[in-house]
């Protein structure tokens, strides 16, 4: 018998932006329908639940990936964060200024997809061109067409000296 | 997605012996592919196995001069991998060509090679589709065809291979290690996928239980001419329409050493030792370039929307030759 | 000044910090989830639907479907919403019959939405399919004229001269079909409704909407509510295009199983299911242009016919663009529309304009070759300088400078004239450009505004967010009126519990919306001067608003002859805590009518073509844009970069591909529904003209969310036959129409 829906649970420990949570996930819960359902974190969005969109984009470790197609209970252990966890109390983090900065959104939706996944391109530090920013960049979807703004975005929060 | 019981593999062994025990489990790594395809109730495992937390992330160098790949190295870490860009680049370009930086960081080496064809038809359970439900059909004969195969396909599958690493490791003949419940085994490059035949729900022939440990390496990379063309419909982020990985070992300006592998084209990574037996002894140009293009679709049928691959290989085979001869990557 | 200035978007902290809430984000006690069950034939019925399994699972509420769902409304008119076309609306889940691939048939609710996900697999739907036609060329010759009904729509002006005696006699013709597919819309918010019922019974319902007052009233229509019962919230919306203009089936669905059950309901449209929504429809067109020798336009044919499905007559504006933007004595212009077992479509960003302007501005480009003349040159010689379809002049109209300025900013004068003369290595280079038009609007709109004694200004209305940057220029336009620092002003919108606003659709919400917060703000000047001329010795004392200025927080004579007022002083002295008012902004339709308003840009594209793949690379853009005046150029600027990012995946990418054999959208995904990437897109260089209008409406404004979009998909096409040779008439111009 394949157990119904809700018979089979987890013990799992993530680290949610700081904060050490301990749950019991069922093993087909998404990390983004974690957040978003259980743990009201729905800064990160859900644009098409197949990994084909990047609006889910979360870090895990420090790493960007999508969490749509990520299943939690994999996850334990793991430190997660959020575009909720991205700023230091009111102080933004650099991308959030500089998307603010250079109008690197429009609808929002994406936004926190393309924030958490730019806070991972600087961390992997292959990117040092803007053609190299859209390239790696290029997981993420923007429907309203911000692409300029977020790659002036990006590009101003990886070389903070020169002016935008 | 069905409900499913999820066991997290403490080794090899016990992972295998999992598998053997239920067999509708299934092993999850990255999950890009398998989480996506259960969403669409394409795939209904009984129980995941979790192997990420098998000992298998290490890139090691051979005493032979090859490169074992761990099945649990991550496409991000292959691709960047100071080894593979050195001596690989032709590997390290054909990831860095697929999918998304996210989809990446995420995506194993050995779920890479496991990866499901995207044809519109098998990814909407709602229709037929011989490879998802043997018997059913297969509307995509008659149907939107533009991104199907030219090469190898029956009358029961027309589905494409939708990988791009493994059109590297099919040009650079690499060797996959599996072990399974009979113990561990490896497989040529060349006999890992399958075609479609009669049997479209196989991709490769991995028997029941078997888990991918590694990817092995040759020592010959064919670093100084090697190249990647993806042909896609966008500049990123799209599967290849055609992709060719080419790459060629120069002696006193003649081919001493050729491989071609074609993507996009063909229910498995596309390698034709015939094609590359005409580059072999031959001075690099570009009309030879255009008769192993002409020779590689010799047998090529179209279905329609996809009549454009057949021309697009000839001109893309000889522009990867053309970069490969000049060392470099795709323009 | 606060309007004209580049202001940073007001919700934009919300944005980056995730804390903006769309629709499916809202929660409540005790929330369940439903999932939609859609058919997979274009035509037929429903046999049977087997629901025991899914409703066998614990914690599974219910399985809505025909047979189960409550009578509703019976008459279509409680059906159509504001924006309908005419027809019979969609009914979901009302009878047996299938008329669309796609179209709902059940919503499966459950305590999870994995277990409501998972519930949904298992039903079973026995259909019976009819045949079905889903090819536009089998049913052009049925095209009819649409019938009466939606809003906004007009049909073409009459014959003007004698065209087709004019194309016959012209000594140059050039004579094309155009074409290209459906287009979904596929904003990044998937459409989502979540339905929160009250204590007291009532509903409070969050919907991806782009009008909240059109889905609440569509609610309380169908279901038989009155409008105080139910309140729609909707403070962000994740992009919308024109997709969320009607009610979509998952507010319906919601709505029905939140009272049936009495529990408050979400349902959230998956990505696939996104593509069984309304679509830019499939459009064939065909232009026949005639021309003198000197470029002189003597003859102007544009016949258009778009799709509909077969219950409703969608249309649009296609061919009235062509009879006024330029000049030319012989026009003939129709517009027909066909069905097909499909969805009915739905405006899509500059619909009708962005349709009609590919085809004519391809034809224009056609003809310029044909002449052997420069593209630019020629639209210049045939430049109208008045609306001959209506005999009227154009309220303004910068046209002119578009082409100039941003012909100097891309470089235009060093195109060489023939196709394929420019290369840059193993590419070929093409530089193509087209003209947009849009026309400028303006629907009756409220606001409201309360001003504290603290000096602080709320000012609401029941308008949208969906990107354009509402918060923003609302708060600029009420800062500037009374003098106050835009941190001191909080916009509102998104509620029906505040002032009706238009529908946020056809770039009128700066116009409308505007107007009525340029209204209540007067209301409030108005006030304040009253109370101030109470005071002792009041400088303001038989002035007028004329004779004052708003400034730092106070009033001040305009002639600077006497100290200001703190705002404050006044309220003070008047012993008000808070002042408020409301307003109503109406068009000035006897002014309005006698002049012809529309927006304009001139788009100048440079494309690299790899002939031997058949790969197109838009290499840089420029967009120049008379848009009436420009509120804000920060969001103005990124309104053109939306636009131009949506042509060139019009132009190159989008395609809702349909199987015939199914009456199916295929590719109804992200992966092969491509939307351009990052790596799509380049440096796009957007000027906006100098361009006063004081008839369009109060503010002087035309509106920026379409504009930029038009004419793109025909300046990439014009570039790629520039750098190809190659007149590519049917889009998307993807690599294998190249090779």
């Amino acid at each position: 018998m394949l157990p119904v829906m809700g018979d089979e649970t987890c013990a799992i420990t993530l680290k949610v932006n700081g904060a050490t949570l301990r749950l019991q996930v069922a093993p087909w819960t998404t990390l983004l329908d974690l957040l978003r359902e259980r743990l009201g974190l729905t800064g990160t969005k859900k644009g098409c639940d197949h990994g084909q969109c990047g609006a889910c984009t979360v870090l895990v470790d420090g790493v960007r990936i999508n969490s749509c197609l990520s299943l939690a209970v994999m996850r334990d252990g793991a430190s997660v964060t959020t575009v909720e966890g991205l700023a230091e109390g009111e102080a933004l983090h650099p991308l959030q200024q500089a998307f603010i900065d250079h109008d690197a959104f429009q609808c929002g939706y994406c936004t926190p997809g393309q924030l958490c996944s730019a806070v991972g391109l600087l961390a992997e530090g292959h990117a040092s061109t803007d053609d190299q920013i859209r390239e790696l960049m290029s997981g993420n979807l923007c429907r309203c067409g911000a692409y300029p703004n977020i790659v002036a975005a990006i590009g101003q929060a990886m070389r903070p000296r020169r002016s935008a | 997605m069905n409900p499913f019981g999820y066991t997290r593999a403490g080794d090899v062994a016990e992972a295998v012996r999992t598998a053997a025990s239920d067999g509708a489990a299934q092993f999850i790594a990255g999950g890009t592919n398998l989480v996506d395809l259960m969403k669409e109730r394409i795939t209904a495992p009984s129980r995941l196995i979790d192997i990420t937390r098998l000992p298998l992330r290490a890139v090691e160098s051979l005493p032979d001069g090859g490169l074992k790949i761990g099945a649990l190295v991550s496409n991000h870490d292959l691709a960047y991998h100071p080894e593979v860009v050195a001596r690989y680049p032709l590997l390290s370009q054909a990831i860095l060509a697929g999918a998304s930086p996210q989809l990446r960081n995420m995506a194993s080496t050995g779920g890479n090679l496991l990866q499901r064809t995207r044809c519109y038809y098998f990814y909407d359970a709602a229709l037929p589709c011989n490879k998802r439900a043997p018997g059913s059909g297969c509307p995509a004969l008659a149907g939107v065809n533009r991104i199907h195969a030219i090469l190898g396909a029956s009358e029961q599958c027309i589905a494409v291979h939708p990988s791009d690493m493994c059109v590297a490791l099919a040009a650079l003949a690499a060797t996959v290690h599996v072990t399974g419940p009979a113990g561990s085994r490896t497989i040529e490059f060349a006999a890992f996928h399958r075609l479609p035949g009669d049997t479209p729900e196989r991709d490769t022939n991995l028997q029941p239980g078997e888990l991918v440990t590694a990817v092995e390496l040759p020592r010959q990379g064919f670093a100084a001419h090697a190249s990647y063309l993806k042909v896609r419909d966008r500049h990123s982020y799209a599967f290849a329409l055609v992709s060719v990985a080419a790459a060629l070992e120069l002696e006193d300006g003649k081919i001493a050493e050729a491989r071609l592998a074609l993507g996009g084209v063909a229910h498995k990574p596309w390698r034709d030792p015939t094609a590359e037996d005409l580059l072999r002894g031959r001075s690099p140009d570009d009309a030879l370039f255009a008769r192993v293009g002409e020779h590689l679709v010799r047998d090529a049928r179209g279905r329609g929307h996809n009549d454009f691959k057949i021309a697009l290989v000839r001109r893309a085979v000889v522009r990867a030759l053309q970069q490969a001869v000049a060392g470099g990557s795709q323009a | 000044m606060t309007t004209g200035k580049p202001h940073d978007r007001v919700d934009g902290r919300a944005k980056v910090t995730g804390q903006a809430r769309y629709a499916g984000e809202f929660s409540a006690p005790d929330l369940v989830h439903g999932v939609v069950v859609t058919t997979a034939i274009a035509r037929g019925k429903i046999v049977r639907i087997d629901a025991a399994e899914a409703l066998a699972l614990p914690g599974v509420l219910q399985v809505f479907t025909h047979e189960n769902a409550p009578r509703l409304a019976w008459r279509d008119r409680s059906w159509r919403d504001m924006v309908a076309p005419g027809g019979s609306p969609l009914r979901p889940l009302h009878d047996a019959e299938i008329q669309f691939s796609g179209q709902p048939v059940a919503l499966v609710v459950a305590e999870s939405f994995e277990l409501a996900r998972h519930a949904a697999g298992l039903v079973v739907v026995v259909v019976e399919a009819a045949p079905h036609q889903t090819r536009l060329a089998e049913v052009e010759a049925e095209a009819h004229e649409p019938a009466r009904g939606k809003k906004g729509y007009t049909p073409p002006p009459k014959p003007r001269g004698r065209a087709d005696e004019a194309l016959a006699a012209a000594p140059v013709r050039v004579e094309a079909t155009y074409e290209h597919p459906a287009l979904h819309h596929n904003p990044m918010e998937p459409h989502a409704t979540t339905v929160v019922v009250e204590a007291d019974g009532n509903l409070t319902i969050h919907d991806k909407t782009q009008g909240v007052g059109n889905s609440r009233d569509y609610v309380c229509k169908v279901f038989g509510l009155s409008t105080d019962q139910v309140r729609v919230v909707t403070p962000f919306v994740g992009g919308g295009f024109g997709s969320g203009l009607r009610p979509q089936y998952q507010l319906f669905l919601a709505v029905l199983a939140a009272r049936e059950l009495r529990r408050s309901v979400r349902v959230v449209l998956t990505r696939q299911q996104m593509f069984t929504l309304g679509y830019r429809p499939w459009t064939r067109q065909r232009v026949a242009l005639g021309a003198e020798r000197d470029g002189s336009l003597r003859a102007l044919v544009h016949e258009a016919v778009g799709n509909t499905s077969r219950f409703e007559d969608y249309c649009e504006n296609v061919v009235p663009w062509s009879g006024v933007l330029y000049e030319c004595p012989n026009t003939r212009l129709e517009y027909g529309v066909a069905p097909l077992d499909l969805y009915t479509p739905i405006d899509a960003r500059a619909p009708g304009a962005v349709t009609g302007l590919w085809a004519l501005e391809s034809a224009i480009d056609e003809l310029a070759d044909a002449l052997d003349l420069d593209p630019l040159a020629l639209r210049l010689r045939n430049y109208a300088e008045e609306d001959q379809d209506h005999r009227r002049p154009f309220s303004s109209k910068a046209l002119r400078d578009c082409y100039r300025e941003g012909a100097a900013r891309f470089g235009w004068h060093r195109r060489s004239r023939a196709p394929r003369s420019m290369r840059a290595g193993p590419l070929q280079i093409g530089w193509g450009m087209a003209t947009g038009i849009w026309e400028a609007q303006q629907a009756p709109s409220q606001a409201k505004a309360l001003l504290t004694a603290d000096g602080r200004l709320h000012v609401a209305s029941a308008s949208g967010e969906i990107g354009p940057g509402t918060y923003t220029i609302m708060s600029q336009i009420a800062a500037e009126q009374l003098g106050l620092p835009i941190a001191a002003v909080r916009f509102e919108l998104g509620d029906t519990a505040l002032p009706p606003a238009m529908i946020q659709g056809g770039s009128a919400t700066a116009s409308s919306v505007g107007s009525a917060v340029l209204a209540v703000c007067k209301a409030l000047q108005h006030s304040l001067l009253k109370l101030a001329q109470t005071m002792p010795d009041s400088p303001f004392a038989g002035r007028g608003l004329d004779d004052v200025v708003f400034l730092d927080r106070g009033l001040r004579l305009r002639s600077g002859t006497a100290d200001a007022v703190p705002i404050a002083a006044i309220m003070r002295h008047a012993g008000l805590g808070s002042l408020a008012e409301q307003a109503t902004a109406i068009p000035d339709m006897a002014r309005q009518s006698r002049y012809t308003s529309n927006a304009h840009s001139a788009v100048f594209v440079e494309v690299a073509v790899d002939e031997a793949l058949g790969t197109v690379t838009v290499k840089r853009v420029v967009s120049a844009v008379a848009g009436g005046r420009i509120l804000n150029p920060k969001t103005a600027r990124s309104q053109i970069l939306g636009g131009v990012v949506w042509g060139i995946g019009m132009a190159l990418e989008e395609h809702s591909m349909l199987d015939h054999g199914l009456g199916r959208f295929v590719n109804h995904n992200l992966g092969e529904y491509h939307v351009p990437v990052h790596a799509d897109v380049p440096e796009i260089d957007v000027l906006f003209v100098e361009e006063r209008d004081d008839v369009v409406n109060p503010l002087g404004v035309k509106g920026l969310g379409e504009i930029g979009i038009v004419g793109v998909a025909a300046a990439i096409a014009n570039a790629v036959f520039h750098a190809t040779g190659r007149r590519i008439r049917e889009l998307p111009i993807t690599l294998d129409k190249l090779l």
